[in-house]
């Protein structure tokens, strides 16, 4: 593909960095990402996904969009209450560059509908809110094996790790099951500031771009752990584990299981 | 020096910084290693300004030459990809 002088203008800060270039924004152009969620974490992530420039961006969502959600999830807006976030999400990022296509998926990921949909994709975002689908996500894309990039918020404390299936940890290798229903409070019952997802989020989505240029050091091995109240980024050791239950070297788990999505029982 | 033979020639008259370099490096990546570009501008500030970030970029200057009351030809050796 050759740019167009509108491309060449758009991504010029990308193209003169050495480590992107002409050739890295075609790589960039070219990648399909799926973004879990079009939530707090899903808005960053795709917005500055969107910017870059990649060229497809699936969004799964199958909320609508409340007032509640607007402190946090950029890309919706006052007008667009009880407008799908897929959609919603697709006006914006269609909008901010016309050389992305989103796809919207207006669906819940489960067992059955998740390899299909994550085939098309060459990374997948996690910004899911709960667990049944955080440990749905990750165990596909190790089935699959799809690098997959998660990221998680609550409160003041966000979290992001980059999972390689098979060459690094995966999210069972940290926590090996699902904590019990009831146990830990949802994102909606602790409460989150506004700004948090956009500090992981943007971190999700620079760890993206370096995966899809095949630069720096991803956060394989590692888990990265933002506390905004202290202003303090540290990053813990992750090592995989061969008795991981998903990505070990003798699986218990080989085929995908849906959890109880009991967590999320308060919705407003 | 003087006859040094350009693989490519590139015309960038008209055009401000960061656009000169960027026009200067998608045609350097698009060249062999060792071919030689020619890229002639008008805009001062990037006759100085290419040479410094194609060295930058670990590329040779071959040369920088006033030709005239407003234009520069620069000719840049790729060195590697």
């Amino acid at each position: 593909m050759e740019f167009t002088d509108e491309q060449i203008h758009r991504y010029s800060r990308h193209i003169i960095l050495p480590e992107v270039g002409g050739k890295g924004q075609k790589k960039i152009l070219q990648a399909k990402v799926l973004i879990v969620g079009a939530g707090g974490l899903g808005c960053p992530v795709g917005y500055y996904l969107a910017a870059a420039g990649v060229g497809t961006l699936g969004i799964v969502d199958s909320d609508t969009i409340e007032l509640s959600n607007l402190q946090r999830q950029i890309a919706h807006n006052t007008e667009r209450l009880g407008m799908p976030k897929a959609d919603s999400a697709k006006m914006t990022f269609e909008a901010l560059n016309p050389d992305v296509t989103v796809i919207p998926i207006k669906e819940r990921l489960t067992k059955d509908n998740i390899l299909d949909i994550i085939n098309d994709y060459d990374i997948v975002v996690d910004g899911s809110d709960n667990f049944p689908t955080r440990y749905l996500v990750n165990d596909a894309c190790v089935l699959s094996g799809k690098p997959l990039v998660s990221g998680a918020i609550l409160r003041f404390e966000g979290q992001v790790t980059t999972i390689i299936p098979k060459q690094g940890h995966c999210y069972r290798c940290l926590f090996e099951e699902p904590p019990p229903p009831g146990l830990v409070p949802s994102c909606q019952e602790a409460g989150v500031m506004g700004a948090l997802p956009g500090v992981i989020g943007a971190l999700q989505a620079m760890e993206v771009l370096k995966l899809i240029l095949d630069r720096g050091e991803p956060l394989k091995n590692s888990l990265l752990i933002y506390n905004a109240l202290n202003t303090s980024f540290r990053k813990v050791k992750v090592p995989r584990r061969l008795d991981c239950p998903v990505c070990g070297e003798n699986p218990t788990i080989t085929e995908l299981q849906d959890y109880e999505a009991e967590y999320c029982q308060i919705r407003f | 020096m003087e006859n040094i033979r350009a693989d490519k020639k590139i015309n960038i008259k008209g055009l401000v910084c960061p656009y000169t370099f960027v026009k200067s490096k998608l045609a350097i990546e698009e060249m062999e290693v060792g071919e030689v570009l020619e890229i002639l501008l008008d805009y001062p500030e990037a006759s100085r300004s290419i040479p410094k970030s194609m060295e930058e970029h670990g590329h040779t200057v071959l040369k920088v030459e006033k030709i005239n009351d407003k234009d520069w030809i620069i000719l840049i050796r790729k060195e590697h990809d």
